[in-house]
């Protein structure tokens, strides 16, 4: 067979760029095959779906040596429009690419495009809508859906054309662990149904293992570094060098010593043979125990009673309460929707509450204005690029300072001592854009700090970054948690973020507080996971295929045991450059 | 979220005519009420306006704070004319007849009151013309309409793309202009005016950043789906015209050309009351 895919000893470097991105690159890929690319930011695995889509070179010019055919044909000579008959892509910012005002509109937009007649146009629009399951929706507005369904409208975007190729960046990087898991089993069912080839790109690898695919790709520095089935992949140590996050339960065997084998299967834990190594993770259970991490008892702050809506008669928020301890680290989490951003909105003083009373200290803060309550609960957005307004890293972080009058001595004081707490002191008198995105996100974190608040709210901090800048942001929080005894609370729907980093989760579904309890306990019970569009972690599966009675100590031990010996971890504190 | 001046979707036979024939008519409409200072012509169209508003079910709260600023700027203007013109009417209609005198050389006379009577007159005819475009139009179809009267599909696009993304860009305001309030930037009424001004630059430059990168995104997105490829495109959600178009249409020249003849009949666009 051919393949509709072949890289030949394929070189690109983009012009802006010394180095090349992309070396010596040698891939076939077969029709109907699905594919995943892993590889850590930077390490060129985009550049790959853009050579394949054809904004390599068009949109991001560049030099190229060696070959590439996608379905025969040079991407380099058809041109982008030439390649989207033949490759659709679906882009990770669910909403930025959705271009219609209403969905039939968005889907039928490459039609327009193309001069189909409207007739025919109806005709393949409500076709495609069928199959993607939207076809109720297609007289709404891009801000009447939730993001799984705006990305299943850019999947019917790309596929009325009928692509024979699926290409897929990210597609996991907005949506909750609930929705990600609908999406990987669309995806499997159209790449199933209509033969099409796909290609998914995405750094979430348990997550699109949820369904078959049939190699992975691991992609380090600009070179394929491996090329394997994958359980054949996932006995290996390629995806911990790369800096990839393996499945939960592969790294949770591999603790206890256990030899991994691919006749075991391991892709999926549901169908894995785990007899082979039942006994020695009931060992590892018993041995690994741990101490409780005793947090002081102060109350920092108190939500009682929390009502809110928008509209009279639709509660967006009911009967919320809970209480947060100094030096606490507290995840809020639930599906997208919820309630989350409106509860650390009515926090920060943006909305009024109904009804309920907030305390902080003890001291009902709702007199406060937005100003006064900003010097002790701050917030950092979740795009740095949302806050940042000084070109100069000093005056950014001097900002919240130099508004409020604060004298210039003192004002270099603080700031350069949030800088050092940063690691960004060396860079003090540089410009915001010579950073790295992991680096603009400390900016915006010394800007609050500089403050000196009790607590800090973080808006989804490490979404859309790899395992790498993801373990860069939240060691370097802990950190400050740890040191300075900052309280944090952080709203997101990565349950890794959520297991691995914080004490507490809160769970919010449909404007209910629906469970305030250990990350441990609330992944480990479906009900709860369910009902929240979580997700249950794997290590719960593990457990209980191996006869450990109590699945959700397990689940803290494992997590105590990865936070104690720091494996798997990027180094601390240390700055990597994208 | 309550959205002024947006499309409504009710059913109507203006809602129902198609995007090209109510652009056509809210052109032609519009600009003859401009050129005509001819007061019957006026009326007849201040009636006309009003009774195609009245007909496609405008409500109040879809229009009415849109309706409060264009009326307090329909007095300024009123009170402006005749502060720097008090005469215009005394030398458009060739007489002069006092009605009372207010301070200095300002004097009420007949014909600039109904001079400016005129000028109301057109606001009326105007406006709620305007109205009735902007809440019956559906703005998909806006774009298709205006490549119809042969606008190119670029810009029609640019318009359709604006009105996608407009709320969108509100949302990111208010999220930005939060997250800087709570880091001490003073927006409410506490602040002066100066500093206001000063402290908008705070919210503006992350807002233009953030836009940016949408940009980056939509154009990509344009381009991977073939936006751009050909000269011409069709729509999806064009609508062929039909017999009431074709009425509207023939009707809105008929009546266009009919007042303008009026109008321009006696070689000047004003009706004399005062003549004679």
């Amino acid at each position: 067979m051919t393949p509709v895919i072949e890289f030949k000893n394929y070189t690109f470097k983009y012009r802006a760029q010394k180095e090349p991105t992309l070396r010596d690159i040698n891939l076939a890929i077969y029709p109907g095959e699905k594919v995943l690319i892993v590889g850590p930011s930077g390490s060129g695995k985009s550049t790959i779906a853009h050579c394949i889509n054809g904004l390599v070179p068009f949109s991001y010019a560049g030099e190229s040596s060696g070959t590439l055919r996608v379905k025969g044909e040079d991407p380099a000579k058809l041109g982008i429009f030439g390649m989207s008959k033949i490759a659709g892509t679906v882009l990770q910012d669910t909403n930025g690419q959705f271009i219609g005002l209403t969905v039939a509109e968005d889907i039928a937009f490459a039609l327009e495009n193309d001069l189909v007649p409207q007739d025919e146009m109806f005709d393949r629009v409500s076709q495609v809508a069928d199959v993607v399951e939207v076809a109720s929706l297609l007289g709404h507005a891009p801000w009447e859906l939730s993001g799984g369904q705006k990305q299943r409208v850019s999947m019917a975007g790309v596929m009325v054309d009928d692509v024979e190729i699926l290409l897929f960046d990210e597609p996991l990087a907005n949506l909750d662990p609930a929705t990600g898991k609908r999406a990987i089993d669309l995806i499997d069912k159209i790449s199933r149904d209509k033969k099409t080839t796909v290609i998914i790109i995405e750094h979430r690898l348990e997550d699109v293992l949820y369904r078959d695919v049939d190699r992975i790709v691991v992609v380090g520095e600009g070179r394929i570094v491996a090329d394997e089935k994958p359980d054949v992949l996932l006995t290996g140590n390629v995806l911990r060098e790369q800096g990839i996050r393996e499945p939960l339960y592969v790294t949770a065997l591999k603790h206890a010593g256990c030899v991994l084998a691919a006749e075991s299967r391991p892709q999926h834990i549901e169908t894995m043979q785990l007899d082979p190594y039942k006994e020695q993770m009931k060992q590892w259970f018993r041995e690994v125990g741990y101490e409780k991490a005793q947090k002081a008892d102060r109350t920092v702050l108190s939500v009682k009673d929390l009502y809110f809506s928008y509209v009279e008669g639709s509660p967006v928020l009911q009967h919320i309460h809970f209480d947060i301890r100094k030096g606490e680290m507290v995840s809020i989490v639930g599906k997208n929707g919820a309630g989350k951003s409106t509860l650390a909105g009515i926090i920060c003083g943006f909305l009024q509450p109904a009804r309920g009373t907030l305390l902080l200290n003890g001291e009902d803060i709702s007199g406060m204005s937005i100003k006064e309550r900003g010097e002790k609960i701050g917030l950092v957005m979740q795009s740095p690029g949302q806050m940042i307004s000084k070109p100069m890293i000093y005056d950014e972080v001097a900002l919240g300072l130099t508004v409020r009058g604060v004298p210039e001595e003192e004002t270099r004081e603080r700031v350069y001592r949030a800088l050092k707490i940063c690691g960004l002191y060396p860079f003090r008198n540089w410009p915001v854009s010579a950073l790295s995105y992991g680096q603009k996100k400390r900016v915006t974190i010394a800007s609050i700090l500089v403050m000196d608040p009790e607590i800090i709210i973080l808006d989804e901090p490490t979404a859309g970054q790899d395992y790498r800048h993801y373990t860069e942001i939240m060691e370097f929080l802990k950190e400050i948690n740890e040191k300075y005894g900052i309280t944090i609370l952080m709203i997101t729907h990565d349950m890794h973020l959520m297991l691995e980093y914080t004490d507490r989760a809160i769970v919010i579904s449909d404007g209910h507080l629906l469970a305030d309890d250990t990350p441990a306990k609330v992944l480990t019970d479906e009900v709860i996971a369910d009902k929240a569009y979580l997700k249950k972690t794997s290590l719960y599966d593990l457990a209980v295929k191996c006869g450990i009675g109590s699945p959700s100590e397990f689940v803290e031990r494992f997590i105590h045991f990865e936070r104690e010996s720091g494996e798997g971890r990027g180094s601390h504190g240390e700055d990597i450059d994208l | 979220m309550a959205r002024i001046l947006t499309y409504e979707d009710k059913d109507t036979w203006i809602h129902r005519l198609s995007g090209v024939t109510k652009l056509v008519f809210f052109l032609l409409w519009t600009m003859t009420s401009m050129l005509s200072y001819d007061t019957r012509v006026l009326s007849a169209m201040m009636v006309g306006s009003l009774v195609i508003y009245k007909m496609s079910k405008t409500e109040w709260r879809q229009v009415g704070t849109v309706l409060k600023f264009i009326l307090f700027f329909l007095v300024i203007n009123l009170i402006a004319i005749f502060l720097f013109s008090p005469y215009e009417g005394v030398g458009i209609y060739g007489s002069r007849s006092d009605l009372f005198h207010l301070f200095g050389d300002y004097w009420v006379t007949k014909e600039q009151l109904f001079y400016e009577l005129n000028v109301m007159m057109k606001y009326v005819t105007i406006v709620p013309a305007v109205f009735m475009f902007v809440v019956t139009t559906n703005p998909s179809e806006f774009a298709a309409s205006l490549n119809r009267i042969g606008i190119s599909y670029n810009i029609g696009y640019s318009v359709a793309i604006a009105l996608r993304y407009i709320p969108d860009v509100q949302d990111d305001f208010s999220k930005i202009r939060n997250a800087q309030e709570a880091r001490g930037i003073e927006m409410s009424g506490k602040a002066s005016f100066f500093s206001r001004i000063k402290n908008t630059a705070a919210i503006i430059f992350p807002l233009i950043f953030t836009s940016m990168d949408r940009i980056d995104v939509v154009s990509s997105a344009m381009e991977l789906r073939g936006f751009g490829k050909h000269k011409k495109r069709t729509w999806y959600m064009g609508r062929k015209l039909e017999k009431a178009d074709y009425i509207t249409l023939a009707v809105t020249v008929l009546l266009s050309a009919l007042f303008l003849f009026i109008t321009f009949r006696d070689g000047s666009r004003f009706y004399n009351p005062f003549a004679g």
